[in-house]
Formats: structure tokens, C-alpha cells, sequence
């Protein structure tokens, strides 16, 4: 065997690595969590008891997949909009000069650690939010909708679902502004040369074109804010069993993510306190395995609508 | 023709409309752009209002105090986020780098599709699932113990797809010439892949590397399960050890004013190395296209 | 009332303050075809760029224009022109067919229209059957109208988007080497279509295909490094040349 021979192998098992881990993270998650799953079966998955006390160990992750659930898509509802307004305005509208420096400050938020978003949520913006946002609300529509009840405190559903769209922003208008630059000058030219505005160019040219790849770059944001730790953790109010099922938004509730983060150093190794939050895991492991197969089968059908042109 | 003339009073009528409608996106658009710099600007003015009294050389040096007494600082914290950098750093650079040289080289297989897939995926993942992994696979089976390699363990897992995208976009940025001229001259394709083709995509690829360390210097998920923390300096990399986004998560679970300004001098250090990283990562392949 | 559609005064075209349009003066006669010939990167398709105020939406450069275009007595360059309002008056076809790709046949032809403000659907069918007819596709697709813009072939593909500019009502249209991409057949199917529709409009087309240009134009400029060097009717130009750089182009010396 000679040497580029040599080269090829090593290189292709070094490279194989990645999906080597993959396949051993599954195994680990699998295999560790095993006891819990014998011991509740599918009660795991949807009960809501959570109890790691010994001889009372009930274990149910519902109120977490809630939790995981409400805030992600609280962060999606807001984020969306805005983000698709930044890649719109950093590829299309912004005048060539401000452009760099301002797609620049948009990814330097991508790259604040979420253990500094928890920070800034946890003694800055926690107030912000109780006092301008829930405390108004809740006087207002609180008594009628019962989303919107609670006491304000700021720790809670919504706001750790306000800092995930935050966080998420930078993900889904990078991705969506390589979705828009990927849209070929001539459907641009096409929808203004009929006398469309600009407006009116994205909406012919732009959005028809690029759809479903737009749509791939907010279930990308999904599958970054199902997975969020930190800065969830340190906002989200930290219930845990059946209260971390409220019914409003501006109640304390925990996430998937959450709960391993929280309890994962305190759980005893002799009980099945580990193997529950391992359980967590995996489950988190399947919503972001799914959102991120779904993003990148969007993505992929978005370039070919362009193929079919060329 | 009557036609022509309806489509140019229908054009008229609504041409106040559309423009209105066309500003408003416009305005939209840029109030987005706004909209997301707030809490940018925000964290950033916060983190520096509330660390820097914190700063002092003792803060950056010394060890934590006893919980509840505001003496003591991050010492072991720096030290520990930088011992951590330093081992995933020497373990997923390599890995990251050479799967980036199969991928960019060689990677027009199935195999190397997949392998795509994969690295993709695994950017995006939940951390906190690669601490679960990296906890069992070195916490519990090949060490028994908390230890600064577990740490460098989950975070080299997230460091290498990074690595290994990066390599790969700057291999394929070398122009094709260049490999067959060195291969015209008989030179083997290892041979030349190393000298000839990595030395041209070298910067890209530090780059990529830079960027990738800004990324796990602020992780911290997959740390709580993995390295544990410490109140001392650095002893072994089979023991626990403090890192600074861990810190800064403890400090703000204590129910102590110290603790608070300590955690904001924490993310006041962590911060500014993070984003130095990303800066210099910026300024750097800016010069580049321009020259 | 003058028998000049539109013109150019002093018209310079600039890409980064790189002149690319070099102080252009050239009037178009309404219903002729005008032919812009000349060897790449000689402006021509700049040129009429600019005539329908498409130069300035030129992407990741600065593109700016001096001078005026004159459509019928207004310069489309006066600050009260809202730019969008002239791209409907002044059609334009690319070099590529750029049919929108997730919309129907019948979607794409009045994609215009709507655009405009137009939602009666009664209207909206006629006026779809008539362009089509008007670019003689009318036959080919009209079982198939609810077909993607992108499922036909790239000579019908590219009648679709000359349907789609006249479906607006334009009074000028302007065609940017229409037929570059198609086979010959193609081709002269659309060269027949531009005699039949200099009836209504006024043409402008660009082209590197001397023959097209000797085929299809009343008028024939030719241009070179930007600056109109020769203007003059189509047969006079080809076979008398006044200016010795036109001569040698139309003769193959260069180009």
C-alpha cells in the first residue's frame, strides 16, 4: 500500500469520528437510561411526578417537553419577524457602507456565552420584563386569559422564551441571509422590471423562491433554542414535577435542558435519579435530531428550486 | 385602447398605496436590525457597569474565599478556562483538521456526505447531551472522576465539526491549479496536500480554529458534568477543576452582593476574551479579502 | 406631438465612478426596433439598463447615472420619478428566461398585474390569454396554464417573460440579448414576434449577433468602450459604414 493510499485511510477514519460519536452518543443515552424506561415504561415520557427522594422516586418528563416547547416557540414567534427583517435589511436595504459593521454586531450576538445572557436575564432584564411587560399585562387581561395571570416576578416562561429569541436571532438571519444572496440576481430583476417595489420584489421574487429555505433557517433557530441550556436555566424559575406544568406564561417552569443542568451534579448515584435525567437527554437528543433532519431536508429543497433553472 | 388606459389609472391610484406599503417593510426592516443591537449593547454596557469594580489583580489571581465572605477571586477560574482550552484545543484540532482535509480532498463519496451530515448536526446539538456523553464515556468508565480531561473531552467534540467545516471551506477556496501542478511535478498527493495546499489555506484554517475556541470558551453545560469546578488552582488533569462560565453560573446562584459582583467581573473577563478572539478572527479575514 | 419615444442626453453610466456608459446621445422612434451592437463590455447592456432605471438596482456596487432619459418629454431621472412607476411603462426581457419558479404559467404572465393593483379575475384571464397569444404561446400552453413558469422549454420560457412584460402595458420594451440562451429555432420564433410587436411598442434590443441585429433592427447603434461610436438605419450601417471601428467590427477585425 503506498502513501496517498495510507493518507486516504487515516484521513477518512479520522473524519469518520464524528459520526463514530454520534452513533456512541445514542448508545450512552440508550444504554444509561435504560433503568428508568424499565422501571416507569412510557410513564417517563408523559407523566408529570417528579420525585428523586428515596423510596418516593417517581420520575415523568411532561412538564419539561413542555417547558422545552412553550419557551421554544415563544422564542420563535418573536424571533422569526425580526430575523427575517435583518436578513432582508443587511442583504437588500442597508446601504453598502453599514452593512459589514452591522452584520458584524448581529453575529457578535451569536458569539456572547449563554452563561452571560443568564447573567444579564437573571439581574438586568428579569426586571424589565416584570415591571414593562407582566405586571401591566397581568393587570389588564390577567383575570380573563389565563395565559396572562400569575404574579409578576419575572423569573418564568416568558422571559426565558424572550432571551431565547434573542439568542436566536443571529442563527436564523444568518442562515436566512445566505438563503436570500442564493436568490439569482435575474429573479430579482424579474419582479422589479414588472414595476414591483421592493416590497413587492421580495414578496414575488424573494419569499416564492427562497421559502422553504427561509423556513429551514427558523427550524434551525427551533433546534437552537430546544437545546439552550444556561441561559434558561438561570431565568426559567426552576419548578420541577406537576407545578412546572402552569398555565401561564408568566409562571416560574423548567426545561429539558434545564433540569439536567440543574440536577445533574446533586443526583445519587445509587438511585435512578441519573438515569432519569439521562432519560431527559435522550429525549431532548430526538426533538433536535428530528427539527435539525427537518431544517436541513428545507434547506436542501431550497437550492434545488434553483437547479431546475439552470 | 381603453386597456391600457384602466391599467394606468389602476396604477396611479395605488402608487401612493404601494409606496407607503414599501416604506413601512423598509422601515420594518431596519427597526429589526435595531431591535436586535438593544440587548447587545445592553449586556455589553452591563457587564462592563457592574465587573469592573471587580477587577482588581487580586480578583484575577487569588482563590475564591470561603462562600460567604467577599474575599478571594477567579484565579483558579482563568487558569482552569485556559488549561481547558489548551487540552480541546490539542485534541479536537487534529481530529477537526483532518477530517476537514478528507472532506475537502476527497469528499465527493456517500461516505463523505454523511460525514457532512453529521459534522452539521453535531454544531447544532444540545451541549448539555455531549456533557451526558462526555460525563459516562470519561467521568464514569475511563477515569472515575470529575477531571479537566472530560471537560476537554465534550468540548473537543464540539470544537472538531466546527474545525473540520472551516478546513474544509478554506481547502476548497485553493485553487485547483495548484494541486495539478504539484502533481504534474510528480509529487505525491499527501506531499503536496501538506506543503503546497494547506500552507496556502493555513489562515482560513487558524481562523476557523480561533473562531471555534471562541465558541467553547463560553460553554459551560457541558462542564457541569464534566470537570465539576474547583476552589484550587490546578493540580491534575485527572481531577476537578474551575472554569470561568462555570463560576460565573455558581456566583449567581449564591445569595451574596459579593458573589453577584464577583459573577459580573467573571463575565467582564470571559466576555472580553471571547469577543477579542471574534474581533481578531473579524480584522483578520478582512485584510485578507482585501489583498 | 414628436415621433421620438425616448432618448438620452449626455447619458453617463458609472459602476464604482468607473464610467461603463460614456456620454451617450441616441433617440429611439416610437414602433422601430433599435439594435445595440458592439463587442462585450462595451456598455450596451448598461445602456438600456438605464432606461428603465435598472442600472442603479445593480447589486454590491455603486451604480449611479448622469445625464438624462427623455420618455416622452420627462427625464426618468427627475427626483418626482418614482422609479417603480417607469419600469412598468418600460418593459424589460433578460438574457436568461427568468420565469418565477414556484409560480403557474397563468401566475407568472400576471404577476404584473397584480403587482398593479388588478384582482379582477375576469380581467385577469383575458388580458393572460391575450399576451400569451401576443407572443404566440397561447397554443402551446393553454392546457397548461396552471403548470409551473419553469416546466416548459427555455424558448417558451422565454415568450412567457416577453408575455409578462407586455401583459403591463408597457410603451417601451427593452430586450437584453433575449435569445443568447436559446437554440436557433427559438430564436427566430422570437424574432418574428418582435416585427409583430413593434406594431405597439417601441423596441430596444441588445445583441451580440449581427445577423439578429441586420434581421430584426430599423436602427442599429454600435457602441464601443462605452461610447456610441455609429448610429444609423440597420442596412446603411451593415453595408456603409461612416466610422472605421464599425466597419472593422461588422467585419469580424475584432470583437
Amino acid at each position: 500500500m503506498n502513501a496517498d493510499k495510507i493518507f486516504k485511510q487515516f484521513s477518512s477514519v479520522m473524519a469518520f469520528s464524528a459520526i463514530g460519536i454520534m452513533i456512541l452518543i445514542v448508545f450512552v443515552l440508550v444504554t444509561q437510561s435504560a433503568p428508568v424506561w424499565q422501571e416507569f415504561g412510557l410513564d417517563f415520557a408523559f407523566g408529570s411526578d417528579w420525585n428523586p427522594v428515596e423510596g418516593r422516586e417517581s420520575y415523568g418528563v411532561r412538564p419539561y417537553i413542555y417547558g422545552t416547547l412553550i419557551t421554544s416557540f415563544l422564542a420563535l414567534l418573536l424571533a422569526v419577524p425580526i430575523s427575517i427583517g435583518i436578513a432582508i435589511f443587511l442583504s437588500e436595504l442597508a446601504p453598502p457602507i453599514i452593512r459589514e459593521p452591522l452584520s458584524f454586531i448581529v453575529e457578535l450576538l451569536a458569539a456572547v456565552p449563554s452563561v452571560i445572557y443568564g447573567l444579564w436575564g437573571l439581574f438586568i432584564f428579569r426586571f424589565y420584563i416584570r415591571d414593562y411587560i407582566e405586571e401591566p399585562v397581568i393587570n389588564s387581561l390577567g383575570d380573563t386569559i389565563p395565559i396572562f395571570s400569575g404574579i409578576p416576578f419575572g423569573l418564568d416562561l416568558f422571559t426565558a422564551g424572550i432571551i431565547l429569541a434573542v439568542m436566536i436571532i443571529p442563527t436564523i438571519s444568518s442562515v436566512a441571509r445566505e438563503v436570500i444572496y442564493a436568490v439569482p440576481a435575474t429573479q430579482k430583476e424579474a419582479a422589479y422590471a414588472l414595476g414591483a417595489t421592493r416590497w413587492e420584489m421580495m414578496r414575488t421574487s424573494v419569499f416564492n423562491y427562497a421559502k422553504s429555505g427561509l423556513f429551514g433557517a427558523c427550524v434551525l433557530g427551533l433546534g437552537r433554542a430546544v437545546g439552550e441550556t444556561m441561559a434558561v436555566t438561570m431565568v426559567i424559575g426552576n419548578t420541577i414535577g406537576a407545578q412546572a406544568l402552569p398555565e401561564s406564561l408568566f409562571q416560574p417552569g423548567q426545561s429539558m435542558a434545564s433540569i439536567i443542568a440543574n440536577e445533574f451534579n446533586e443526583a445519587d448515584p445509587g438511585s435512578l435519579h441519573p438515569s432519569a435525567l439521562i432519560g431527559v437527554g435522550l429525549i431532548l437528543f430526538f426533538f433536535a435530531l428530528i427539527i435539525q433532519l427537518f431544517s436541513l431536508y428545507l434547506r436542501e429543497r431550497s437550492l434545488k428550486v434553483g437547479e431546475v433553472l439552470d | 385602447m381603453t386597456e391600457q388606459n384602466e391599467l394606468e389609472r389602476l396604477t396611479q391610484r395605488n402608487a401612493a398605496k404601494r409606496k407607503l406599503i414599501n416604506n413601512l417593510f423598509i422601515f420594518f426592516c431596519g427597526f429589526c436590525t435595531l431591535i436586535a443591537i438593544i440587548p447587545l449593547g445592553s449586556i455589553l454596557f452591563e457587564v462592563v457597569k457592574n465587573g469592573y469594580p471587580a477587577i482588581s489583580w487580586e480578583f484575577l489571581t487569588a482563590r475564591p474565599g470561603a462562600i460567604g465572605s467577599a474575599e478571594g477571586g477567579i484565579g483558579p477560574a482563568i487558569q482552569g478556562t485556559l488549561i481547558i482550552i489548551a487540552l480541546t484545543t490539542l485534541l479536537g484540532v487534529p481530529f477537526g483538521v483532518v477530517s476537514g482535509i478528507y472532506l475537502a480532498e476527497f469528499g465527493d463519496s456517500k461516505f463523505a456526505k454523511t460525514v457532512r451530515i453529521v459534522n452539521d448536526m453535531l454544531t447544532e446539538f444540545p451541549s448539555i447531551v455531549i456533557g451526558i456523553f462526555a460525563y459516562y464515556i470519561v467521568t464514569i468508565v475511563l477515569i472515575g472522576s470529575f477531571s479537566a480531561f472530560g471537560g476537554a473531552f465534550a468540548l473537543a467534540i464540539i470544537m472538531l465539526p466546527v474545525v473540520a467545516r472551516t478546513t474544509e471551506e478554506s481547502l476548497r477556496l485553493v485553487p485547483n491549479g495548484l494541486r495539478e501542478s504539484a502533481a504534474a511535478l510528480g509529487i505525491r498527493k499527501w506531499r503536496y496536500t501538506w506543503s503546497v495546499v494547506i500552507s496556502a489555506a493555513r489562515r482560513g484554517m487558524v481562523n476557523g480554529i480561533m473562531l471555534s475556541v471562541a465558541r467553547i470558551t463560553g460553554e459551560t453545560a457541558p462542564l457541569i458534568m464534566t470537570i465539576l469546578g474547583s476552589q484550587w488552582f490546578f493540580s491534575s488533569f485527572f481531577g476537578p477543576i474551575d472554569a470561568l462560565p462555570l463560576r460565573i453560573w455558581r456566583l449567581s446562584l449564591l445569595p451574596y452582593e459579593y458573589a453577584r459582583i464577583q459573577g459580573w467581573g467573571a463575565a467582564l473577563v470571559l466576555i472580553t476574551i471571547v469577543l477579542t478572539l471574534n474581533i481578531i478572527v473579524k480584522y483578520v479575514t478582512r485584510s485578507k479579502v482585501r489583498t | 406631438m414628436s415621433n421620438i419615444k425616448l432618448k438620452t442626453e449626455s447619458l453617463n453610466a458609472m459602476f464604482n465612478g468607473q464610467k461603463a456608459v460614456d456620454d451617450v446621445n441616441l433617440e429611439f422612434p416610437k414602433n422601430t426596433i433599435t439594435a445595440l451592437i458592439g463587442p462585450s463590455g462595451c456598455g450596451k447592456s448598461t445602456l438600456i439598463r438605464t432606461m428603465n432605471r435598472m442600472h442603479e438596482l445593480t447589486p454590491a456596487t455603486d451604480a449611479t447615472v448622469e445625464g438624462k432619459v427623455v420618455l416622452d418629454n420627462k427625464n426618468i431621472y427627475d427626483s418626482d420619478v418614482d422609479p417603480t412607476l417607469i419600469r412598468r411603462r418600460v418593459g424589460m426581457v433578460f438574457q436568461k428566461p427568468n420565469p418565477f419558479p414556484t409560480m403557474s404559467i397563468f401566475d407568472n404572465v400576471v404577476a404584473g398585474l397584480k403587482l398593479n393593483g388588478l384582482r379582477d379575475k375576469t380581467k385577469l384571464r383575458e388580458i393572460c390569454e391575450s399576451s400569451l397569444k401576443g407572443v404566440a404561446l397561447w397554443d402551446e400552453v393553454k392546457e397548461d396554464l396552471d403548470k409551473s413558469g419553469t416546466s416548459i422549454s427555455g424558448g417558451q420560457q422565454q415568450r412567457l417573460c416577453i408575455a409578462r412584460t407586455i401583459a403591463v402595458q408597457p410603451e417601451v420594451i427593452l430586450l437584453d440579448e433575449p435569445c443568447s440562451a436559446l437554440d436557433p429555432i427559438s430564436t427566430s420564433k422570437i424574432e418574428q414576434l418582435l416585427t409583430e410587436l413593434k406594431k405597439q411598442y417601441t423596441i430596444i434590443i441588445v445583441t451580440h449577433n449581427m445577423q439578429q441585429a441586420a434581421r430584426v433592427a430599423d436602427t442599429t447603434a454600435f457602441m464601443y468602450l462605452g461610447k456610441l461610436i455609429e448610429v444609423g438605419k440597420t442596412q446603411k450601417l451593415f453595408e456603409n459604414p461612416k466610422e472605421e471601428m464599425t466597419e472593422n467590427y461588422i467585419t469580424g477585425k475584432f470583437g
